[in-house]
């Protein structure tokens, strides 16, 4: 029973663990992931050696003292001092050198450095929005390799976390003011972004991914993705912002009820409201459902739509109102003055073209959570 | 081996205890832990008080002028007072001197009436001027006029009676003039006469001369309501304590007529008036936080 | 040794002879509901409370299932939502805070004071009144549209989300004066009724615990109170001091929630160590080791968990600053935690280990804690908790200290007095099958979950991807081991009731007053307060065949009667 004994296996027990990477820990986006995961395992060594230790000791002394005939108990010192400051002290110097190295490696993490590249970071419920120094605003994450990325972040609703596990990075995003951090990836590749507090229904499908492109790859990206919407035929654009804008999530395209009313159909139509009014819905009507929405509350639901003035442009607008007569069969005339690309077609885009007209196609991963979504 | 009430054994000692004076500490100590709850609990809204009031210290300037000194400052001097009649009344208790005893406990329960008197003419005031929490912050504008004079509110009677913030539609923000959403406020559709001209006051608020044009007014900053959901949460929630003080008080009237009290056992009066004390304690904090901010 | 005390032995009691106990002095409804017996109240509580955790781990069950495959698989996300909400609602106010203090400390303390009941025995049953209408309000809220804001409550979902949020913040409100009151109670209790000769040095490290658990509550509650009331005044009123949108600050909410939630971690954990110490004592047949260091640190740990609160925080955008503070002083808490398991360690050497049920449970403390405590540095140290933070590892450090270590400790004090309160011996076998049980599902229900948490799995999740799933299989595979464990524990204790051994007065051998009158207690106790002693020296004790338990050596056992 003595030191060593008891040493030797809880030190190679503590190095096994250290060499089962992979078991603990995802993988390494970030160059400050390395940095936290050697803290995790030093930690770990400290109380694998600490356990293992006590159960050792606490096992053999059961067996060793159980109550058997002609055992007794031996009365011994009931305290002793040297022994109790020992065991007080140690652990106080262990702890002290964890919080350093905690604190440390903290202060690089949350520091970020002088020429970073900013992306503003809007959370809502739920979903993410990436907006790019170019105006452009994303679904997803995309950055280049190589270089340090500074997310200023800001929630439309309620607290909602930023998490990157394989970059080890987290932040709270919060209504009301802004929130920083940063991380530098190291290479292409892509990485989970999951919401880490908790915000509602569809919390644990508030899903997204950091795309990490070559330095070149980034620039490329950039640029042609600044001009996507306007490339896509008006009503394909339109469906990508009904999705961007997280419509989807309260008013289905494909007739199926919802918490707001469906989009299908509706183009032409008059509706009733519960002031007694009713109206046509056309241009205006769809402008104003959107830019006022509690103004004029449809007969059966509840007034409770996030008013988007001041978040959304007035070509976005004319996309989701082409949109919408496309989801009610209404032909949408060419506009005159069309860009290069081709259009689709004369064709409305059907109710399912929502899930994969979009450039930021869901991975595999994340289907089941933005099927239910978008649902 | 059971309970016996020993001849000897006074009825107030409870069978838990040895002696009378274990059972006296023990009560004594009891109340002043449930002190420290009560002082714990409001601790709580003096942070928040406080880090309010250190990030936006404008919101905090501006609106405890809506605030009547004059009455604040009455109702300290009423709560001080009670508490003097009440230290008096637990030493009457202490010697046995059972008038005396109730009539200090009246007048102690009558100061509280005073002081929620006073309460809830100012809660009303606030309540009709708009002056609440949150979105119910909806202040009232009107010219400004002349606060001296006599009958301003029988002229706008009418129009004053009525009077909710919601009605507020046709004088809003961006009707008036330089008054528009500025500081410059007359409370004149009260129906109580004018204070004398000075710091706050119902009529007038302070640096406002009657109705000159070109007079500075102070800009209303964003978010005032926050005074007022702080004003509110701290000043009810204490005369919520000082209704419970009073019924404890009146308990104490009761048992003291019964002549429960003498022969050495006044516990229960001296523990009213510690609870009593505190609450006043607590006034005398949320006083000047509230009404003296410079 | 004579025909007498077998008939006793097999639970046949001739009523006529036997004084009466507290539990059959008086019988009816009022009796019970109305009584000022510290020991009913306590029984009271015994029973509101196992209730209550029987409720809040049926919602664990369903949650745990619900989450052995991705996606849907019992129900929708808002009912898993308010399924979580309430399980972890239910457990924390309901059964773990009042939890030792209320079930067993109500019962045991005066009789370890050798004091005929607590300071306030009237103030004692409205505890109790507070505690059944706190829950009864509580629970409205489950017919009034459930909650899913999670027990924490965070500002601005919790003022926004339409589910029925008042009544149970109303009803935690309720609790929490339930908590004070019996703080209160108690800190009066331990100053003003000790007999003759119990120096504070001579007080049972049970009653140190209790005491240092009663300062916490006593003050951090009202602060608890106060927030709980401005969530409702916000909720009801529009106050707007929460609510970004009128210039309230969210996170606001969480410093004041967190300054009351982080020392109520402590109101659990202390007693737990309390029982921790009485039962590795008595079961090793030992003096305990370094007392002094173990009652001091109970009150170490009481002060510095009010320090602490901010490391729940350290995501939500407060500086570096106040983060590195916040660390700091968390691992200041870590130590005093380790030197009571070094403590109860030594107490162990050298001694007669009697593996009964109860030491069973603290064998299971001492390594679950060791858990438990040890993963609290990961979350203490600010880098790791960046990643760790709102993952599943949080979820598994907190019950394994929470369920894995209160709740255990409870378990154990309750086998451990068992006699003494209900007069009853109950199966020791079962009870081996039940401790066995309990730890075996525990491990593997939580064990894996640090693991799904380093691996990134945030909490609270409804759904999840695929590369977690196998995890929360195992995880939950292992919930329902434990659940049997449980099931079988009512069992086997409920049927000692009925069947089980007549306990005699001191079954274990325990040197704390409350050993040394009737099993159950006579109603007021002891006719005359016992001297005091040290509550450790076990050595004055010997077992007593005929008895079948242990009996003073200067005293010959009395005859049944």
């Amino acid at each position: 029973m003595d030191a060593v004994g008891i040493a030797t296996p809880g030190l190679s027990m503590a190095l096994a663990l250290l060499q089962a990477d992979g078991f603990w820990m995802p993988g390494r986006g970030s160059t400050t992931a390395g940095g936290v995961d050697w803290l995790f395992y030093f930690i770990l060594a400290i109380s694998a050696i600490f356990f293992i230790g006590i159960v050792v000791v606490m096992a053999l002394f059961v067996f060793r003292y159980r109550a058997r005939p002609g055992h007794r108990e031996q009365q011994t010192a009931s305290h002793n001092l040297p022994l109790e400051l020992t065991w007080s002290i140690i652990p106080l110097l262990l702890v002290i050198v964890i919080f350093w190295f905690g604190f440390t490696t903290y202060l690089n993490q949350s520091t970020p450095p002088q020429n970073s590249l900013e992306v503003m970071v809007t959370a809502q419920k739920w979903n993410w929005l990436f907006t790019y120094a170019n105006g452009w605003v994303d679904e997803e994450l995309h950055v280049p390799a190589g270089r340090p990325v500074t997310l200023v972040m800001t929630s439309e609703d309620v607290i909602h976390s930023f998490y990157v596990p394989d970059f080890r990075l987290k932040k709270d995003v919060v209504p009301g003011r802004y929130t920083k951090a940063w991380f530098e990836a190291i290479e292409p590749g892509e990485h989970q972004i999951f919401c880490a507090e908790y915000c509602g229904t569809e919390h644990s499908s508030m899903l997204s991914r950091v795309v990490v492109h070559t330095a070149a790859d980034y620039e490329q990206w950039l640029e042609t993705a600044g001009a996507f919407y306007e490339q896509l035929p008006p009503a394909e654009a339109g469906a990508e912002m009904l999705r961007k804008f997280g419509c989807v999530q309260c008013h289905s395209v494909d007739g199926s009820a919802g918490t707001g009313p469906t989009l299908k159909d509706i183009y032409g139509q008059t509706h009733q409201f519960t002031d007694g009014t009713s109206a046509a819905v056309d241009e205006n009507y769809i402008r104003d459902s959107i830019l006022n929405p509690l103004d004029k509350v449809r007969q059966g639901y509840q007034g409770v739509m996030p008013t988007f003035q001041g978040k959304i442009t007035d070509q976005e607008i004319s996309w989701i109102i082409a949109a919408i007569k496309a989801y009610s069969g209404v032909e949408e005339p060419m506009p005159a003055e069309e860009t290069g690309a081709e259009p689709s077609g004369e064709d409305a885009p059907a109710a399912e073209d929502v899930e994969d007209t979009g450039q930021t196609e869901p991975d595999q991963d994340q289907n089941s959570a933005s099927e239910k979504q978008a649902g | 081996m059971t309970n016996q009430h020993h001849d000897d054994r006074p009825q107030h000692l409870h069978h838990h205890f040895d002696t009378e004076q274990q059972q006296f500490d023990s009560d004594k100590l009891g109340m002043w832990l449930f002190l420290v709850t009560e002082i714990l609990l409001f601790g709580g809204l003096f942070v928040a008080y406080a880090y309010y009031r250190a990030h936006h210290p404008e919101v905090f300037l501006y609106a405890h002028k809506y605030l009547d000194k004059t009455l604040g400052g009455i109702n300290t001097v009423v709560l001080i007072a009670s508490s003097l009649t009440m230290a008096w009344a637990v030493r009457a208790a202490q010697l046995g001197q059972r008038r005396l005893l109730i009539i200090l406990l009246s007048l102690t329960l009558l100061a509280g009436f005073a002081f929620l008197g006073i309460k809830a003419v100012e809660y009303e005031h606030k309540w009709k001027h708009g002056l609440l929490w949150g979105q119910r912050f909806q202040p009232e504008h009107h010219e400004v006029t002349d606060a001296h004079q006599p009958e301003p509110a029988a002229e706008d009677g009418a129009h004053h009676a009525g009077d909710r913030p919601a009605d507020q539609a046709e004088v809003g923000p961006v009707d008036a003039e330089p008054c528009s959403t500025a500081g410059g406020h007359d409370l004149g559709g009260t129906q109580l006469p004018p204070t004398a001209p000075g710091p706050g006051g119902l009529a007038r608020l302070p640096g406002e001369t009657p109705a000159v044009a070109g007079e500075h007014v102070v800009p209303q900053p964003e978010n005032v309501h926050l005074f007022f959901g702080v004003y509110f949460a701290m000043t009810g929630l204490h005369a919520l304590h000082v209704i419970a003080g009073m019924i404890a008080i009146f308990v104490m009237v009761l048992l003291a007529a019964k002549g429960r009290f003498g022969g050495g056992y006044f516990t229960p009066v001296d523990l009213t008036g510690l609870y009593w004390h505190v609450v006043d304690l607590i006034w005398i904090f949320l006083f000047p936080l509230l009404y003296l901010i410079h | 040794m004579t025909s007498d005390t077998d008939s006793k032995q097999r639970g046949v009691v001739d009523q006529a002879a036997a004084p009466p106990d507290y539990l059959n002095v008086r019988s009816g409804f009022w009796s019970w509901f109305g009584t000022l017996d510290h020991k009913r109240i306590g029984v009271l509580y015994l029973i509101s409370i196992l209730g209550a955790f029987f409720l809040g781990g049926v919602f664990a069950i369903l949650v745990r299932t619900e989450l052995i495959s991705p996606g849907q698989t019992i129900t929708d996300a808002d009912t898993y939502n308010q399924w979580f909400t309430l399980h972890g609602a239910i457990m924390t106010f309901m059964v773990i805070i009042p939890g030792i203090p209320a079930a067993l400390g109500n019962f045991v303390l005066p009789l370890m004071l050798g004091a005929k009941d607590v300071a306030f025995p009237r103030l004692n049953l409205m505890s109790y009144y507070l505690y059944v209408l706190g829950v009864v309000v509580a629970l409205l809220s489950l017919a009034l549209g459930g909650v899913d804001t999670g027990w924490t409550f965070y500002t601005p979902y919790s003022t926004d989300t339409n589910t029925a949020v008042v009544p149970i913040v109303l009803g935690a409100f309720i609790l929490g004066f339930s908590s004070i009151f019996t703080g209160l109670n108690f800190i009066v209790t331990i100053h003003k009724l000790r007999p003759p000769g119990m120096t504070w040095f001579r007080l049972p490290l049970f009653l140190w615990a209790l005491y240092a658990t009663a300062i916490i509550q006593v003050l951090a509650t009202p602060v608890l109170g106060i927030t709980l009331l401005l969530l409702v005044l916000e909720r009801a009123l529009g106050v707007g001091i929460f609510n970004p949108a009128l210039g309230g600050d969210p996170v606001l909410f969480q410093h004041f929630f967190w300054f009351y939630s982080h020392p109520a971690v402590y109101i659990m954990i202390l007693p737990a160590m309390g029982v921790i110490s009485e039962v590795v004592s008595v079961f090793s047949r030992k003096h305990i080791f370094g007392y002094r260091f173990i009652a001091y640190s109970s009150i170490a740990i009481a002060i510095f968990g009010f320090m602490v609160w901010g490391h729940h925080m350290f995501t939500s955008g407060q500086s570096q600053l106040l983060n590195m503070i916040f660390s700091a002083l968390t691992f200041s808490v870590a130590i005093p935690s380790a030197v009571k398991v070094f403590n109860w360690l030594a107490t162990m050497y050298k001694g007669r280990i009697v593996l009964k049920t109860p030491m069973l449970y603290a064998l299971s403390f001492i390594f679950l804690f060791g858990i438990g405590g040890l993963t609290g540095l990961f979350l203490g140290s600010l880098a790791t908790d960046v990643h760790l933070h709102d993952t599943y590892f949080v979820v598994a450090h907190f019950h394994y200290v929470m369920m894995g270590s209160a709740m255990i400790a409870f378990f154990a004090g309750l086998h451990y007095w068992w006699p003494k309160m209900t007069g009853r011996m109950y199966s020791e076998k079962w009870g081996m099958i039940g401790a066995l049980l309990v730890f075996i599902g525990f491990n593997v229900t939580f064990f894996t979950q640090f693991v799904l948490g380093s691996q990134g799995m945030p909490r609270r999740y409804y759904d999840y991807l695929d590369k977690y799933t196998v995890y929360h299989v195992i995880s939950s595979l292992g919930s329902y081991v434990l659940a049997i464990g449980f099931v079988v524990m009512a069992v086997y204790l409920l049927h000692s009731l009925f069947r089980g051994r007549r306990a005699p007065a001191n079954p274990w051998g325990g040197a704390t007053l409350e050993w040394q009158c009737a099993s159950p207690p006579p109603p007021e106790n002891f006719a005359a307060a016992p001297s005091a002693g040290d509550p450790y020296d076990l050595t004055g004790l010997e077992y007593d065949v005929a008895e079948g338990g242990y009996v003073s050596r200067e005293e010959r056992p009395a005859p049944a009667g």
